[in-house]
């Protein structure tokens, strides 16, 4: 089964007269590790937010682990992202006030699924954040007083805890130096596959795609953007 | 959702300074409306209460509410006095059940002294219709015995055998009368209204320690000993105010009539309970008035905690958009940010509350000793709550700005916040 279907998708930005994406159709199967790339302003985030089910299309089928998000109520949509994606993004990481442990645990609390899946939620985080190279003494310390290395990988950590089907990555790295950048995505790659996970990852920078199973442009899959270049 | 509620106590804690602010302003606002409130109510308690079976109250003709003020609450003073002769002419009035006569003027340490006769002990009524009782002693029958008010016995620790001496006027430090000094024969129980704040004395007790003194100084050269003042003649011929209860209360207008006509000297009778409404009324302007400075400087506060909440959103939009991201919807994020500005107005209230209580405890004794309210210590009551109710749905009026705008901005932003 495929993890990941788009089919006839078209999204318009309010207030816009041009399509943002229209996709005729897009498929990532369960498992895989994808890389989505485009320049900026092409469309990535905007697709992300159509696959966390927080933006809705105007037409079209948004189906994730057989399920089509755009029939969902709201309320369902919301639970569904909780319980089944892992998020990690560039802009925005963790909650500052919170300890870096919290921090991690952060998905158990808001979905019964994920805490299920974690079994003892406080001993996975641990787990994890001890395999992602966290040294204990920065645990119980706010995330606001980490480095921005150490925040990207609580940030995968709390992606990662109670094994979620989908993970999805927005520029994770874009605030990490050359060298980082690539043990951060090795990282992701290999935890994603350890859980058996469906990574994809976003990003407008291509050197990243080394070690991925698939590379692809958004730009070949969504013809508003081909329509948009001259 | 409740996930959702315990971030929102965690973020609101990791933004503790801000809100404190808010919650103080919402505090102090709070407290000042309820003392407000709690002011007026006591007042108008303990003026309503401070008098009862008494169907007229005369002096010198001047204001109603004045003539109350001097006759009952011993505030202000008399501009005129009146003939004991005009007093047996009222007590002797055939439809007069009983008269009693009261002579102000002097004090003790603060407190005024109540010339009258011990008719007063019996006649005398307040709240609704209780006399008043003898915690210890009993009333006064020698020319120098004095029964005291359960307050001036507690606050200078007197005890019946004790012996004091009045001072000339009501200032704390007048010239004193030291040379006649009196024993107490009787403390009163409490009572709540004026009567705790004074000392009681004969109307011979008054002219006695005046005798051998003229325009409120005493004579020079002349001296009388107390052992000798009763070869003098201590009729009073003067006195300040009258009480007059009726046999039949229908007669009290025609009573009153007689009493504003009287041919010896310009009189005035006022009903206690005219000249109260009377008083409210003159009240009534600037009690509203202050009502509504407090309960706008209510909404102030209340503004001040939308719009510290309003501020604070721009830089809780990552935080906005990671809960999103982690499953909160755009209604956990509105609950989220209205919950917060209800809590933080509940808080605020509750500790206005608690501010509201120390300062009536604080407040309480120069109430009393200044202005004869009796402010009480007790928990909000009826029109308070309703108070309190109004503060809270007004706060969440407020706090729905702040939750409306976050539900907003969660929709827009989705998981990309912009700043
Ligand atoms: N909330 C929004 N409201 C209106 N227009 C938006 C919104 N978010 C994005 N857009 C528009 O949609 C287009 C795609 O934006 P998007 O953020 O998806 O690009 P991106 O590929 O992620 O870019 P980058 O690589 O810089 O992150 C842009 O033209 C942007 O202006
Ligand atoms: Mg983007």
């Amino acid at each position: 089964m495929s993890a990941l279907v788009l089919d006839q998708l078209l999204f318009r930005w309010p207030r816009q007269a041009a399509p943002c994406l229209d996709i005729a159709h897009f498929e990532v199967a369960a498992g895989e590790r994808v890389f989505l790339h485009g320049p900026s302003g092409s469309g990535k985030s905007t697709l992300l937010g159509l696959l966390g089910g927080v933006a809705v299309p105007e037409r079209g089928r948004v189906a994730l682990l057989g399920e089509d998000l755009v029939r969902l109520p709201n309320r369902a949509r919301d639970a569904f992202r909780a319980d089944h994606i892992g998020f990690v993004f560039q802009q925005f990481n963790l909650l500052p006030w919170l300890s870096a442990l919290d921090n991690v645990l952060l998905p158990c609390t808001f979905s019964a699924r994920r805490r299920a899946r974690a079994g003892r939620p406080n001993e996975e985080a641990a787990r994890l954040l001890t395999e992602l190279d966290l040294a204990p003494e920065l645990w119980s310390k706010p995330a606001a007083l980490l480095s921005v290395g150490q925040q990207q990988r609580v940030a995968a950590a709390r992606a990662l805890i109670g094994r979620p089907e989908i993970l999805i990555a927005d520029e994770p790295t874009s605030a990490l130096d050359a060298e980082r950048q690539q043990v951060f995505i090795d990282l992701l790659l290999n935890e994603a596959a350890a859980v058996g996970a469906t990574l994809l990852f976003v990003s407008h920078d291509i050197r990243l795609a080394a070690h991925f199973d698939r590379v692809v442009a958004l730009a070949e899959i969504n013809r508003a953007a081909v329509e948009i270049e001259p | 959702m409740k996930a959702v509620l315990l971030l929102a106590m965690k973020s609101a804690w990791a933004r503790r300074l801000t809100l404190s602010i808010a919650l103080v302003a919402v505090a102090l606002s709070s407290a000042l409306l309820l003392a407000v409130e709690r002011v007026r109510h006591d007042a108008r308690q303990s003026f309503g209460q401070s008098i009862s079976g008494v169907d007229l109250v005369v002096g010198a003709r001047t204001g109603g509410v004045q003539l109350m003020l001097y006759a009952v609450f011993h505030s202000g003073a008399a501009t005129n006095n009146i003939r004991w002769e005009s007093f047996e002419a009222i007590a002797s009035n055939p439809a007069v059940a009983w008269a009693v006569p009261i002579s102000l003027g002097d004090g003790h340490r603060g407190f005024p002294v109540v010339g009258t006769t011990p008719a007063y002990f019996e006649h005398f009524r307040y709240a609704d219709g209780r006399p008043l009782a003898f915690a210890a002693g009993q009333p006064f029958a020698g020319v120098f015995e004095a029964v005291l008010g359960s307050d001036v016995a507690r606050a200078l620790n007197y005890r019946v055998g004790d012996r004091i001496v009045l001072s000339h006027g009501m200032a704390e430090l007048g010239p004193e009368h030291a040379d006649k000094p009196f024993s107490v024969v009787g403390v009163l129980a409490p009572t709540g209204t004026p009567v705790d704040r004074s000392v009681h004395v004969s109307l011979e007790a008054i002219t006695a320690i005046h005798l051998d003194w003229v325009g409120g100084a005493p004579l020079p050269g002349l001296s009388i000993p107390p052992e000798q003042v009763r070869k003098f003649d201590l009729a009073p011929k003067e006195i300040t105010a009258l009480l007059v209860g009726l046999k039949n209360r229908a007669d009290v207008f025609r009573v009153q009539r007689f009493i504003n006509n009287f041919r010896g000297e310009p009189l005035l009778a006022v009903m206690p309970g005219v000249a109260l409404d009377e008083l409210w009324q003159t009240l009534g302007l600037v009690e509203r008035t202050l009502f509504a400075v407090s309960a706008l400087v209510v909404v102030v506060g209340l503004a001040g905690l939308a719009a510290t909440l309003l501020a604070g959103l721009n830089e809780r939009r990552r935080e906005l958009a990671i809960l999103r991201s982690l499953g909160a919807g755009p209604r956990d994020i509105f609950l989220m940010l209205t919950v917060e500005g209800l809590a933080v107005t509940a808080l605020g209230t509750a500790l206005g509350v608690a501010l509201l209580t120390v300062g009536i405890a604080l407040l309480a004794p120069f109430a009393q000793a200044q202005f004869g309210v009796h402010l009480t210590l007790r928990p909000p009551a009826g029109d308070e709550w309703r108070l309190l109710g109004a503060i809270l749905a007004t706060g969440l009026f407020a706090s729905l700005a702040p939750g409306w705008r976050a539900w907003r901005m969660s929709l827009a932003d989705g998981l990309t916040p912009r700043s």
